[in-house]
């Protein structure tokens, strides 16, 4: 008996094929058939964002979404945000800098929220950058240093874009 | 101490050594461990807070495709020991039958109590087979409040307890009724706190794999106790130390909830050693919220004798704490909680009669902060409420109160639960406090409150001190070894879960041996690498596991020394440690540690070196005699809606002993992240039960943790009185932010709302329960 479904997606440049039930949703299909463990889930309904992911381009709580509805789509880890060569994306760069991470556990998910945020809104003040951090929960930093490494990325990003 | 080189690691903020693997989602948290035919568990829970089971059929749960065994107690029973897990910290003065069941098949006593467990392919399959488990339950009465446990006539946490007490005790010193007779004035308060879970962002888990060549069960944990874990399972399973390992990988954050050895630990160990399946459970959120131990409610009700010019004479009252429906751990909660209340006060006599009372709930045992916050919150509403009964100002009340620099060290007339006296060690409390007034400009408040006034607006201001005892013993180790390749490498019983640990200790070492700290590999919690260890509690890993780790790295330096000059034919008094080398000062004349290394593992059939010793370890652990106290004054402004009862923090000042820092940015990363748990501990984190002790909060989004946008811009503000009591003078942090914070922001709400009266005397304060007060006050708008 085979109730498994394929689930066919592109994931930080590579293309991927899997299959899983019908049921598995795509933090778990990443995490647990593609082994991309850098993804994690911290509530599995929708509330503390640790699972985000970037999906075409739009971030998603991995643990809301199922995995065949990414079938065809274009997903974004955070294990595909450092370039090829090792060198950190300006937001991992700045949170550890910043010193933005503890445990880490829900640094994925917040590094992929701020990926679309700096990408949509790379000129967000402190205010705007709390609201769009706001579904995603951290114990550890008391969230001081994560709202000023993402100041800090933003400017950096915007400073090469500007360039 | 070590010199204060200027080359010296200790004291600078390092990047962490943590952050490369975690900032590319290359970090190695439990559920990323996948070993090859893994399965799988979930488990049957309670689904009443009290009942006797009459049956439990699996016949139905087995048949389903992917299910490898369903296992109740009857079925562990052959590999286990105990039907019981052992009460964690041994004490002869609990009664007996109060811990934890493996798997239950009795008396269930609180919802998510643990009843069977599913093995399957998937995590998913597990589930919908302990949904196909036929359990027949007979409800009885709950115990759902610990005021009405008390009760007489109630029913009872467990049929057939004489009561529901598990323990009793009077925290007392001084003559209270002395203080009481010549008493100018007489308050009496009466305060209900809660304080909800840890809520790590992972959750709790466990994977278990039974090695029958090696004759070896290793089990993975995410906790903050490693060895305890190890000793746990060694007795639960009748194994010798050999034959149990357990690996602690990332930890994912803990707060106390993971600084005990659960029921779902030895279930899933044993179920492994008994099918001989490598077995993985993973903690989910609502098993969390029902399963995971929480800290709960404490009711306080005391007197306070005080003199005309407002200084404590006497407090004496009772206290009242939920301890849930088993003790697995012991009652320190309650016991930190009333040696905490005098805080850096002085409090001549006291006398408070407390109840550890058993409900139908899950347990509770501390959570960051551990009892402290709760004390310090009754304390500093008493010195509020003694401002406003004498008129005058809530700083020159605790002026007053405050144990004077002078007095340093302060020795109370307490004891800590290992008996030894509490004594304060350094600082000077009144400059401590002095700062924060004078950094969050409490002066110049009326004129902002006025102000802000004028534009309609509510503003209060709100102060509280708190000390935490922190390094708490009897040890914690630390071994360091150069090995053959020259790496540097320390292994500790200590258990970091965020706090940036490894980046500390490797710091300590790098000024022993000259070594950069991204050139020492730490290894934690792992018990097949070092023998002992107690784990991550009580803010004590810097100083017991960093004062080891000093001294280990001092012996090994020593040992380098002594070869270097055999080999380098120099004096040791003209050698030094640098990058990684042994140099004779002033020349060029140098050995490399890892040349130093090869030479003490010996060439077969020559002697080692004159003076030498095989290899390049050092142990020399250090043993506290005393908890180490750093103090905080925290300083708060807050608006309030008054015409929906919300709470908005403007601006948040910490001033923190945190006596040597090891690391600013890491102590400074830990007081704010406590703080915010403080918080949430004040306005928004409440795990809700019904009047049948069901929970009604298992949620993220019915239980609030603070997100962004509810936090203020919090200054911390660093002194540094080192301990006399460690050789690195160092004090705990990692819960030091939270004990206050709760008893200030409370007192910026009240402050805020001080003319009609409004007395607040309860946490969390939700915007309802707020507007509900002032409601009755009169007050909403």
């Amino acid at each position: 008996m085979d109730d498994t479904i394929a689930v066919a997606l592109r994931v930080n440049g590579r293309t991927f094929q899997g299959r899983c039930e019908p049921r598995t949703h795509l933090a778990d299909f990443l995490r647990h058939e593609l082994g991309l463990t850098g993804t994690h889930v911290g509530c599995e309904h929708g509330v503390c964002g640790a699972c985000t992911v970037l999906v075409d381009g739009r971030a998603v709580r991995g643990c809301l979404m199922l995995a065949a509805q990414a079938d065809g789509a274009e997903v974004r880890t955070v294990e595909g945000l450092a370039a090829a060569d090792g060198t950190l994306h300006p937001l991992q760069a700045a949170f550890v800098e910043a010193h933005a991470l503890q445990c880490g556990f829900c640094t994925p998910g917040i590094l992929m929220t701020l990926v679309e945020v700096l990408n949509d809104t790379p000129d967000a003040d402190e205010a705007e950058m709390r609201e769009a951090l706001s579904g995603n929960l951290c114990r550890c930093t008391g969230y001081q240093n994560i709202v000023k490494a993402a100041l800090t990325a933003a400017k950096a990003v915007s400073g090469v874009r500007g360039a | 101490m070590p010199d204060a080189k200027p080359e010296a690691m200790i004291g600078r903020s390092v990047r962490r050594l943590e952050d490369p693997a975690l900032i590319r989602g290359q970090g190695r948290f439990l559920d990323d461990l996948s070993l090859p035919g893994q399965t799988h568990a979930a488990f049957l829970r309670s689904p009443v807070a009290h009942g006797r089971i009459r049956r439990i059929d699996t016949e139905t749960a087995r048949t389903l495709p992917g299910v490898r065994a369903v296992l109740t107690l009857a079925d562990l029973r052959p590999v286990l020991t105990a039907d019981r897990l052992p009460l964690q910290f041994r004490s002869a003065t609990l009664p007996t039958g109060i811990t934890p069941f493996v798997l239950n098949e009795g008396e269930v006593v609180y919802v998510g109590e643990t009843i069977a467990l599913v093995v399957a392919d998937s995590r998913a399959i597990a589930e919908d087979a302990a949904a196909l488990i036929d359990l027949d339950i007979e409800e009885l009465d709950p115990v759902a409040d610990c005021r009405d446990a008390l009760d007489e006539a109630g029913p009872r946490v467990y049929a057939g307890r004489a009561d529901n007490v598990f323990s009793r005790f009077r925290q007392a010193y001084g003559d209270a009724d002395a203080g009481f007779a010549a008493a100018a004035h007489r308050l009496s308060l009466s305060l209900k706190q809660h304080r909800g879970g840890a809520h790590p962002i992972e959750g709790r888990g466990v994977v278990a794999s039974f090695d029958r060549f090696a004759d070896q069960l290793t089990v993975w944990s995410s906790t903050q106790l490693a060895h305890e874990a190890r000793g746990f399972l060694v007795e639960l399973l009748g194994r010798d130390e050999n034959g149990v390992r357990v690996v602690t990988p990332d930890v994912g954050g803990g707060f106390g909830a993971k600084y005990l050895f659960y029921p779902e630990e030895i279930a899933v160990a044993a179920a492994s050693l008994l099918t001989g399946l490598p077995i993985k459970w993973v903690e989910d959120r609502r098993e969390h919220f029902l399963a995971a131990i929480q800290e709960r409610d404490q009711y306080w009700d005391f007197e306070a004798a005080v003199d005309a010019d407002g200084r404590l004479l006497a407090v004496r009252g009772r206290m009242v704490s939920d301890a849930g429906a088993y003790v697995p751990q012991g009652i320190n909660l309650a016991y930190n909680a009333s040696t905490a209340f005098p805080g850096p006060y002085v409090l001549p006599a006291y006398d408070l009669d407390v109840f550890v009372t058993a409900t139908n709930k899950v347990p509770t045992i501390p959570v960051r902060g551990a009892g402290y916050p709760e004390g310090t919150f009754a304390m500093e509403r008493l010195l509020d409420a003694i401002a406003r009964e004498l008129g005058l100002d809530r700083a020159e009340v605790r002026r007053r109160n405050l144990v004077p620099g002078e007095a340093m060290p302060y020795r109370t007339p307490m004891a800590s639960r290992s008996g030894s006296a509490i004594l304060y060690d350094s600082g000077d409390f009144p400059a401590i406090f002095a700062q924060a007034l004078e950094r969050i400009d409490y002066a110049g408040f009326e004129a902002r409150r006025a102000a802000a006034a004028e534009e309609g607006r509510t503003l209060g201001i709100g102060i509280a001190c708190g000390i935490k005892g922190t390094g708490r013993g009897p040890y914690e180790s630390g071994l360091v070894r150069i090995g053959k390749s020259g790496r540097v490498s320390v292994y500790t019983g200590a258990m970091p879960m965020g706090q940036g640990l490894k980046t500390a200790l490797a710091q300590i070492t790098a000024d022993q041996l000259g070594v950069a700290p991204d050139q020492i590999t730490v290894i934690c919690g792992d018990t097949g690498t070092i023998p002992l260890g107690l784990g991550g509690f009580a803010s004590r890993q810097t100083v017991t596991a960093g004062s080891s780790v000093h001294q280990a790295a001092a012996v090994v330096r020593r040992k380098v020394l002594t070869v270097a000059s055999e080999l380098l034919e120099a004096p040791e008094g003209d050698l030094e440690l640098v990058n990684g080398e042994v140099r004779v000062k002033g020349t060029d004349r140098a050995i490399t540690l890892k040349a130093v290394a090869e030479v003490v593992s010996g060439v077969p059939g020559y002697a080692l070196p004159k003076g030498a010793e095989p290899g390049l370890e050092g142990q020399d652990p250090f043993l506290p005699t005393g908890l180490t106290y750093g103090m905080a004054a925290h300083a708060v402004e807050a608006e309030v809606d008054t015409g929906t009862g919300n709470v908005k923090l403007l601006r948040y000042v910490v001033v923190n002993d945190c006596g040597r820092a090891i690391n600013p940015m890491l102590v400074e990363g830990q007081i704010v992240g406590g703080v915010v748990h403080g918080i949430g501990n004040a306005l928004f984190e409440w795990m809700g039960y019904d009047d049948r002790a069901q929970p009604i909060t298992t949620t993220l989004a019915e239980y609030l943790l603070p997100t962004c946008t509810e936090i203020p811009p919090i200054e911390v503000h660093l002194v540094e009185y080192p301990s006399p009591l460690n050789p690195l003078g160092v004090k705990g942090v990692g819960e030091a932010g939270t004990v206050p914070a709760a008893a200030a922001i409370i007192s910026a709400v009240e402050d805020a709302l001080r003319e009609p009266g409004i007395r607040l005397g309860e946490v969390p304060l939700s915007p309802h329960r707020l507007y509900q007060i002032m409601r009755d006050c009169g007050r909403s708008a």
